[in-house]
């Protein structure tokens, strides 16, 4: 058994290694297909509603929005923004935003891995997170889930689905770091390959936008990928510090990704959901 | 009965009263009145049984039903039989846990009938004749919002089944399947851990009368609660709700 640490030490997991999971999407390559969202909803169970183009009332965990330079034609350009949770970190006073306001400890920001959780069955559907996240990425369930018929057998056994009444939002398939986690321990090793633990919407992109890994791991592709000279953050003013990196060459669009309330940069003239 | 008769009957009982009162002065001079104190007192014991029995006697078994497993199983038996848990309980390549063994387990061994015991022959009869599973009530089971890995356990902590099982392996019968009708959950892993009374995992352990058969009376050691204590301990951390929750 493992010596006993003291509560003292640090809130980093003890003994064992801590990881920053993280992200980096190429925005040059992603061409805006969806594939990612379809991935994400068949893994993590997300539910149908009667009309799932209506934007405003699917829930998706990971939506993918278009944004245009705004110039008349023949300069016009758009770009696509795929945007899951940004699992903010929070640095110096800042804190991960909805962790802070919830009131049910219903979300957590973990050290060991750097992942924002969502227990369902603490949430109390305050909606608070929703409102203090700056992203738009969690979504409230107005309905009890439903599937086409039929389709509630292929729901995912590793997620729980969500009633009624609760928010939820993107885990980065947490299920699958414990699935390989699981295998890991079995095998007698604790540390990961890159490989081993990949999520749905990685897996799915036809380009190759997406890369997941673990930021502070030199080894990992994302390490070296964040470095780009081309890669921001959404929104990195306000010091939530993601763990979501885009890369664009295109100057508007880093800029579109700077977009905040009182001071919009210039080029971009709307932001519309794809 | 008249007004009149009533009257005489009111002043024969004040007569009465203050000869009863004479009475007892003359007996026990005790001031009238001092005894009162002990009214409350009686009124709290009266209170605090009624409703220690209420929540202790008459609450649990409203709020749990109780099932029987189809067969009465003894594990020590087939402990001493096949050696240890892993013969039946085993890991898969993937780092899973099986659980509780599937029918093709038991008919390795009991294709035929290898004993006289009834219990036996309806294993065969029911179950492995027709190719039925059993359906074996899971103690342990948790509910939908948490994960457990029995790798991260028992093949990287290093510890022992009986740590959170008990002694089920020590067990000649199988204890009756508890669940909340409420939430449909075993009595095992839902909810707290009354006053720590199962704190030290299995004072309930007791020995059967006569025969020296080992009988678990009442197990519980898969409680949140008790899951976050030994993380605590041994950890020396608060986990991460993403630890155990999916």
């Amino acid at each position: 058994m493992k010596e006993v640490h003291h509560k003292a030490d640090e809130h980093h997991g003890a003994h064992e290694k801590t990881y920053k999971y993280g992200m980096v999407v190429d925005l040059d390559k992603c061409t805006g297909c969806g594939a990612c969202m379809v991935a994400c909803m068949a893994e993590n169970n997300l539910s149908f509603r009667k009309d799932n183009s209506d934007r405003l009332r699917s829930n998706l965990w990971m939506r993918v929005y278009k944004i245009s330079n705004g110039r008349p034609f023949p300069d016009t350009d758009i770009s696509f923004i795929p945007r899951p949770c940004q699992h903010c970190e929070g640095e110096g006073h800042h804190h991960t935003p909805c962790v802070s306001v919830c009131p049910a400890t219903a979300t957590d920001y973990s050290h060991e891995t750097g992942i924002v959780s969502q227990v369902y069955t603490r949430c109390f559907g305050c909606r608070y997170c929703m409102a203090a996240c700056p992203y738009h990425v969690r979504v409230f369930n107005w309905w009890d889930p439903t599937w086409p018929k039929g389709m509630e057998k292929y729901l995912n056994p590793d997620v729980s689905v969500r009633m009624r009444g609760v928010v939820e939002k993107c885990s980065f398939c947490y299920h699958r770091y414990q699935r390989a986690k699981n295998k890991a321990y079995a095998e007698g090793r604790r540390e990961l390959h890159e490989d081993e633990y990949q999520t749905a919407c990685t897996q799915a992109c036809p380009a190759g936008a997406i890369t997941f890994g673990d930021l502070k791991n030199p080894e990992h592709k994302v390490h070296k990928l964040k470095k780009s000279r081309y890669a921001f953050r959404l929104l990195e003013k306000l010091g939530t510090n993601p763990k979501i990196y885009y890369v664009s060459t295109r100057d508007w669009g880093r800029k579109a990704g700077e977009v905040y309330a009182g001071e919009e940069p210039k080029g971009v003239t709307h932001v519309t959901h794809a | 009965m008249s007004t009149t008769e009533e009257k005489e009957q009111t002043v024969a009982e004040n007569e009465q009263e203050k000869g009863g009162d004479e009475q007892a002065a003359e007996v026990a001079p005790v001031k009238p009145g001092t005894w009162r104190f002990l009214i409350p007192i009686a009124a709290f014991a009266l209170g605090f049984m009624s409703h220690f029995s209420l929540g202790w006697v008459i609450l649990p078994p409203i709020l749990y039903a109780e099932k029987q497993q189809p067969i009465d199983f003894s594990h020590k038996l087939h402990v001493d039989e096949v050696g240890d848990c892993e013969g039946c309980h085993y890991f898969r390549e993937d780092g899973s846990f099986s659980g509780i063994p599937e029918l093709e387990n038991c008919a390795e061994c009991h294709e035929e009938a290898m004993g006289e015991d009834p219990e036996e022959a309806k294993l065969i009869t029911e179950y492995i004749e027709p190719g039925k599973e059993i359906p074996w009530l899971i103690y342990a089971r948790q509910p939908q919002c948490v994960f457990f890995s029995h790798a991260a356990h028992v093949k990287m902590g290093e510890m022992d089944c009986a740590i959170c099982h008990g002694p089920i392996g020590d067990s000649d019968h199988v204890r009756p399947y508890q669940y909340n009708r409420l939430t449909k959950y075993s009595r095992d892993i839902w909810g707290w851990n009354i006053a720590g009374l199962s704190k030290n995992g299995w004072a309930y352990l007791k020995q059967a009368d006569n025969s020296g058969e080992i009988k678990i009376e009442h197990a519980a050691r898969m409680k949140m609660d008790d899951c976050a204590e030994c993380h605590m301990e041994k950890r020396g951390v608060h986990e991460a709700c993403f630890v155990c929750h999916k």
